[in-house]
């Protein structure tokens, strides 16, 4: 576990790139660090490899504090991958991924093994791409090499800065996969800096968003998008992300209260009359205290002229409370969807026009087509 | 003109034992300050990449150099190392030192920063980095200076006569004297041809190097 504690760093032109950072990295999470450019993000990575010392403020890895830990052991104990992905150019794949291993002095069978099972674990085939050179690959074969030499020493924590942001679109999105798969099988703590919100939510266990070296807001990609605190962590999610992840409004949204209800108590013929004036061949029945009760189709009551509503009430079609969501009648087979309040007390109907239309501005922004 | 070249060709095959054996003795100097010029050079040129407070200091005292002209250069250093070959080497060495050093501090330079923060960020200590990383990717720089440091000394090296060493410009020099066209130019072809074949083939060794380690694009 990696805790910052009122972590700052001011440099020596009095710039102060990081202002009283509270952070906990918890084992085996992907945390992601992600702001726009100058928030500092990049800068509280590398204060955990010590590329950057950080001027106050405690940071502790697994109780330890950093400054009492040698630079060069630190950063062999860590993965290190980055946006310029930083192969050795004349170095074969194999000597890439072994750099780390070699500098630790493991022995050369051990080192062979771990290359073997890495470049497996990356879907490249060791004894064709072993012996080549970094520029014999294309650019998203070269940052899974760049993935797999920062585990080649088994670290338990790794730093990714932008590891996928300079890779083609489709590469990106392969990438981004991979590393979701990977982190379950392999389980590191991953501090991962990106600018790409979708990314971000995409493999995040715990989103950290930053802004002028202050962390805004910071939680699961489920927290941010339900509940982001002020206007910028709105802004910087997006719209769109936030609708989609909201999803449809609830029941209350889309109620008829317009839509007439007839008493169980009233004659069959009343109840007629009311649905041929107001063109409804279904009707909500109320007892007395108008909670609701069931449903009463036209065509049953015409049918059964002789009867009354309490035997033609349709008890099986369920009501909705006015909490519920929409989703849930989306999904049933109903053609009518009465809404009620806690008590059971009818409001009105779901209207379903209205419910029809936003469902269609929402195929329509998935689809990226402007209506 | 015909009769010119059987002559030369005819002089040539005559004195070829004492050709060769001068032509070695030019090579030999040659590479001596080639060796001196590598030993010394590249550390400079590290040194210059590394600290860089150093590097105008550095850079400016070998391009001074380089500017004096060679025989003012071989004369001043005559004084200080008498006559012979020695004092010839001395002298190449001093040229060279330039495009080697210039070119290693260059080499060093364009290292990708990329390549570099990878390094460091992966726990190699400085020296490592050094030698594992930025000085294998500088190679074909200094390859390049290399080659031109060594088709320069093996012209200046031709003057060597005039503060007593020996290679192909004793014939040069001794022909100038003897007004002896066949002798001047019996120094001189082979001497050129000397400095076509080091272009060439270090040529290829530079391209060997950039094929080797080209950086990732």
């Amino acid at each position: 576990m990696i805790q910052l504690k009122n972590v700052n760093k001011v440099y020596e032109d009095g710039f102060h790139a990081l202002k009283n950072i509270n952070l906990t990295f918890e084992e085996g999470k992907l945390n992601v660090l992600i702001g726009p450019s100058g928030c500092g993000k990049t800068t509280t990575m590398k204060l955990l490899n010590r590329l950057i010392d950080y001027t106050d403020g405690e940071l502790t890895i697994d109780g330890k504090l950093i400054s009492d830990i040698n630079p060069i052991e630190l950063r062999r104990q860590m993965g290190y991958v980055i946006q310029s992905i930083g192969l050795f150019p004349h170095m074969t794949i194999y000597d890439n991924v072994a750099t780390v291993p070699k500098l630790l002095k493991w022995d050369k069978q051990k080192i062979s093994q771990k290359v073997e099972e890495l470049l497996k674990m990356v879907d490249l085939d060791p004894d064709t791409y072993r012996e080549r050179y970094p520029h014999e690959l294309s650019g998203g074969q070269q940052q899974r090499i760049g993935v797999i030499r920062a585990l080649a020493a088994e670290p338990k924590i790794i730093l990714m800065d932008e590891p996928f942001s300079a890779l083609d679109p489709i590469s990106r999105e392969q990438l981004q996969d991979e590393l979701v798969r990977l982190q379950k099988e392999i389980n590191k703590t991953i501090i991962f800096v990106t600018h790409d919100m979708d990314e971000a939510i995409k493999i995040a266990d715990q989103i950290i968003l930053m802004r002028d070296g202050e962390v805004v807001q910071k939680g699961s990609p489920h927290e941010l998008l339900t509940n982001p605190i002020n206007q910028f962590v709105e802004d910087f999610i997006g719209e769109d992300r936030l609708r989609q992840a909201r999803g449809l409004p609830p029941m209350t949204a889309f109620v008829d209260e317009d839509y007439p209800s007839v008493k169980v108590t009233e004659s069959l013929d009343a109840a007629i009359n009311v649905m041929v004036e107001k063109k409804k061949d279904q009707m909500p029945i109320v007892d007395a205290d108008d909670k609701y009760l069931g449903i009463l189709s036209l065509y049953d009551a015409v049918k059964n002229r002789d009867s009354e509503i309490k035997n033609l009430v349709d008890e099986t079609v369920i009501a909705y409370r006015e909490s519920a969501e929409v989703e849930k009648f989306v999904a049933s087979k109903e053609t009518i969807a009465p809404i009620v309040r806690e008590d059971m007390s009818f409001i009105g109907v779901l209207d379903q026009d209205q419910l029809l239309e936003v469902l269609h501005e929402q195929v329509d922004q998935k689809s990226g087509v402007m209506s | 003109m015909m009769e010119f070249i059987t002559e030369l060709l005819q002089y040539m095959s005559d004195n070829s034992a004492e050709l060769i054996a001068l032509t070695v003795e030019h090579i030999v100097m040659v590479l001596q300050a080639m060796g001196l010029a590598l030993l010394v050079g590249v550390p400079l040129g590290i040194l210059a990449a590394k600290v860089e407070r150093l590097a105008p200091v550095i850079l400016s005292l070998v391009n001074i150099l380089q500017l004096i002209p060679s025989l003012a250069m071989l004369a001043i250093l005559l004084i200080y190392f008498g006559l012979g070959n020695e004092t010839v080497v001395i002298g190449l060495f001093f040229y060279s030192l330039l495009p080697i050093v210039r070119n290693t501090y260059v080499g060093i330079k364009e290292v990708d920063p990329g390549v570099s923060e990878a390094g460091i960020g992966i726990g190699m200590t400085p020296f490592q980095l050094l030698a594992k990383v930025q000085f294998p990717l500088s190679i074909p720089f200094l390859m390049a200076g290399l080659r031109v440091a060594f088709v320069i000394a093996v012209a200046v090296a031709t003057i060597a006569p005039y503060i007593g060493g020996g290679g192909l410009g004793k014939e040069i020099v001794g022909g100038i004297n003897g007004q002896n066209d066949i002798r001047l130019i019996a120094g001189a072809v082979p001497a050129a041809l000397l400095a076509l074949m080091a272009d060439f083939i270090l040529g290829i060794v530079e391209k060997t190097t950039k094929r080797r380690f080209r950086s990732v694009s």
